[in-house]
């Protein structure tokens, strides 16, 4: 194995061998490297959080016409250690009655949620953190510590606004919480496994998306509910309860929730690409030729799956920058009487027509045909409830000078 | 890794010490000037009105208990997802089975008004 | 010691030291606090003991769930979140030798049952013990009637829910 073909493995070994080397037995070197291999882990994602900074103000500058930054270096590349330079020295300021230690650890458990998911990514078939078996789940598992968190900062800060935000954002956050599960385990059903590296590894024939686009629907859907953006950002509207559950909190501290914020839109992303578009594979097998196998290369699956994880970055930000935010009586009920039933039919339908197609030549087929087909029956659905809601308001009223006359 | 949960707890360590650094940081190079108008509680730019507990609606309570029970649900749906494959279309049938018992309590609870805010 | 009954030590440390934070916490919401941090320990727990779903499980549905809709019911209905008042009432030396009688009680009818100083049996390394149980909640000879059950349980947890609802909201 040299270090082209297997790079994470290869650095291990030499390390475990420099730190031999130095006298120490087997079991903390290898402790001691792997302390090394998380950190690098860690700084990466971090790495990619500040790049995420700069993109994000970019990209939100050409949706509304206007340049973004461009003053500090070039193309503005520099702005985010600008910003991370001014959050570190401004005064952190703890507003009175807030109860200091629930304050203070918050922030910390919120970025320390996102960074979690990390330990899972599958950025090339030979790096990632551990190939857990139960990956789906540790998604799941880890976005109810980013709840706790939201729940803490909004009591912990002692305003009526950050409490009010913090309610409305963790009812979004759980009420989502099921149809995303319902949306994740239908690559689960087609896949057979539960591990990020299994599910990503099975769509190298065909990608998940041609199989199940509204299973990729719904997770978009439900993604952006859970990281709290828009149009599912009542909880931190600005026009509206001025920032929500992080009010009171100052410097460096909104800068870990905005951090994290954004890491997690990103892994968001990542996890997109992972379930329905193929994760870092997707040349489809034309890596076996002979002249191309060095597109099985563990770097050229890491670049591939960061253009795809910024793709799926770049579709959030598109719908945040593109549509009004809703209400919140608005966004549960579309939850809970929308696409909570949706998502569990689509899951029955998805496990029966994979069941009955598995083993004959028309799976590919069948699956997309009975996604496009339940989508039409919801459209009619909807067609019907929205034309009954309508014509309850369309009555004519009786004109009043008519009826004087008689 | 030999234990893949030994390095999720390593992982969970380093990444709740990483956030700290800069908070850290922020403590040895912000200024320190606390005085009772910055810390006053922030209500738009003016003075609060009222204490700040205020009565919330009860109905994010109901809807925590929904998803509670949905929850639960969905766990078990779990291990019948990883089950599928290898079985018949009997075990596609039952999970059927599950989730329609539950599709129905959902409904109910839709015409109970369960789900109406407020 | 190995490293992994020098884990185990921590988190049970960890486990019962949160668990009496929770109850002589005089703030509530710091209780439900402490609360999650007892739930996750019992989550590590079924780490170290290889039961990697239920670790997850505990996570998503305990402090996911539990937790949560105790912090709700705690900030939705307590206006005042503080205890007022001493913690021990004047029974506090006889109730605490009780416990130490009914807990040493426990431990010595325990400590005759076979299970007590077995070790755990090493999952063998091809199964996958999810996927086991995935057969076994579905093939009729093992947990497919539980399975329904669960799910008709679950439904009569709906059920109470609107009643209680329903009945307070009118």
């Amino acid at each position: 194995m040299t270090f082209w073909n297997d790079p994470i493995n290869f650095l291990a070994e030499w390390l475990r061998g420099v730190f031999m080397g130095w006298g120490m037995a087997a079991s903390p070197a290898n402790a001691v490297t792997d302390i090394i291999g998380i950190v690098v882990m860690i700084l990466f994602s971090m790495g990619i959080a500040i790049l995420l900074v700069w993109v994000e103000r970019k990209v939100v500058a050409r949706f509304q016409d206007r340049l973004g930054p461009n003053r500090i270096g070039p193309y503005g590349l520099f702005q985010p250690f600008a910003d991370i330079v001014k959050l570190i020295i401004k005064e952190d300021i703890t507003p009175d009655g807030a109860d200091k230690l629930v304050f203070n650890m918050a922030p910390v458990i919120s970025l320390a949620s996102v960074i979690l998911i990390w330990a899972v990514v599958p950025l090339a078939s030979k790096i990632y953190g551990v190939d857990l078996n139960v990956a789906v789940l540790y998604l799941v598992a880890v976005g109810s510590f980013g709840t706790l968190s939201v729940i803490m900062a909004g009591w912990a800060s002692n305003n009526k606004y950050a409490l009010i935000g913090a309610f409305r954002m963790v009812a979004t956050m759980i009420s989502y919480e099921i149809p995303m599960v319902v949306a994740l385990l239908i690559p689960t059903i087609i896949a057979g496994t539960m591990s990020v590296k299994g599910i990503t590894q099975a769509q190298s024939g065909i990608w998940f998306v041609i199989l199940s686009p509204l299973g990729l629907l719904l997770f978009l859907i439900c993604a952006i509910a859970e990281l709290g953006r828009s149009p599912f950002d009542l909880n931190e509207a600005e026009s509206e309860i001025v920032a929500g559950f992080h009010i009171e909190y100052t410097g460096m501290k909104f800068g870990l929730f905005y951090a994290g914020e954004l890491l997690h839109a990103f892994t968001f992303g990542g996890f997109m690409a992972v379930f329905f578009f193929g994760g870092y594979g997707g040349f489809f097998g034309l890596e076996k030729l002979s002249a191309f196998t060095w597109l099985s290369n563990p770097f050229i699956q890491l670049v591939v799956f960061l253009i795809k994880a910024l793709i799926g970055y770049w579709v959030i930000m598109w719908v945040k920058y593109s549509m009004p935010r809703i209400r919140i009586d608005h966004m549960l009920l579309f939850n809970w009487k929308f696409l909570t039933p949706l998502a569990f039919v689509l899951l029955m339908m998805t496990a029966l027509v994979d069941k009955l197609l598995a083993p004959t030549n028309f799976y590919v087929l069948g699956m997309f045909l009975s996604n496009v087909l339940f989508a039409w029956i919801v459209i009619e659905i909807l067609r019907a409830y929205s034309k009954r809601e309508r014509s309850v308001t369309v009555e004519p009223a009786e004109p009043v000078a008519q009826a004087a006359h008689h | 890794m030999q234990n893949q949960w030994l390095y999720i707890g390593l992982f969970l360590v380093i990444g709740v010490i990483v956030p700290i650094v800069p908070l850290l940081a922020s403590r040895f190079l912000a200024p320190h000037k606390p005085n009772p108008i910055k810390q006053s509680t922030y209500e738009c730019g003016i003075e609060t009105v009222g204490e700040s507990w205020v009565q919330f609606k009860s109905q994010y309570y109901i809807y925590a208990l929904v998803f509670l029970v949905f929850d639960v649900e969905t766990v078990f749906l779990f291990p019948w997802a990883l089950a599928l494959q290898k079985l018949a279309i009997f075990a596609v049938l039952e999970g059927i089975l599950f989730i329609l018992i539950l599709l129905a309590g959902l409904t109910f609870a839709w015409r109970k008004g369960l789900l109406e805010w407020a | 010691m190995t490293p992994d009954q020098f884990i185990f030590l921590l988190c049970a440390a960890l486990i019962i030291a949160s668990a009496i934070m929770v109850v002589t916490s005089k703030n509530l919401v710091h209780s439900a606090l402490w609360l999650v941090a007892t739930l996750f320990g019992v989550a590590i727990l079924y780490a170290l003991l290889q039961a990697a779903f239920l670790a997850l499980v505990q996570v998503v549905v305990y402090i996911g769930a539990i937790a949560i809709l105790f912090i709700f019911a705690v900030m939705l209905t307590r206006r005042e979140l503080r205890d007022k008042g001493p913690q021990l009432n004047q029974n506090w030396g006889l109730s605490a030798v009780m416990a130490v009688f009914t807990f040493g009680g426990l431990f010595y009818i325990l400590s005759s049952w076979s299970g007590f100083s077995a070790k755990a049996v090493e999952i063998p390394v091809g199964t996958d013990p999810l996927r086991m149980l995935g057969y076994a909640l579905v093939s009729p000879d093992a947990y497919v009637l539980p399975f329904e059950v669960a799910s008709i349980l679950l439904l009569a947890a709906l059920v109470g829910a609107v009643y209680i609802a329903t009945a307070s909201k009118k």
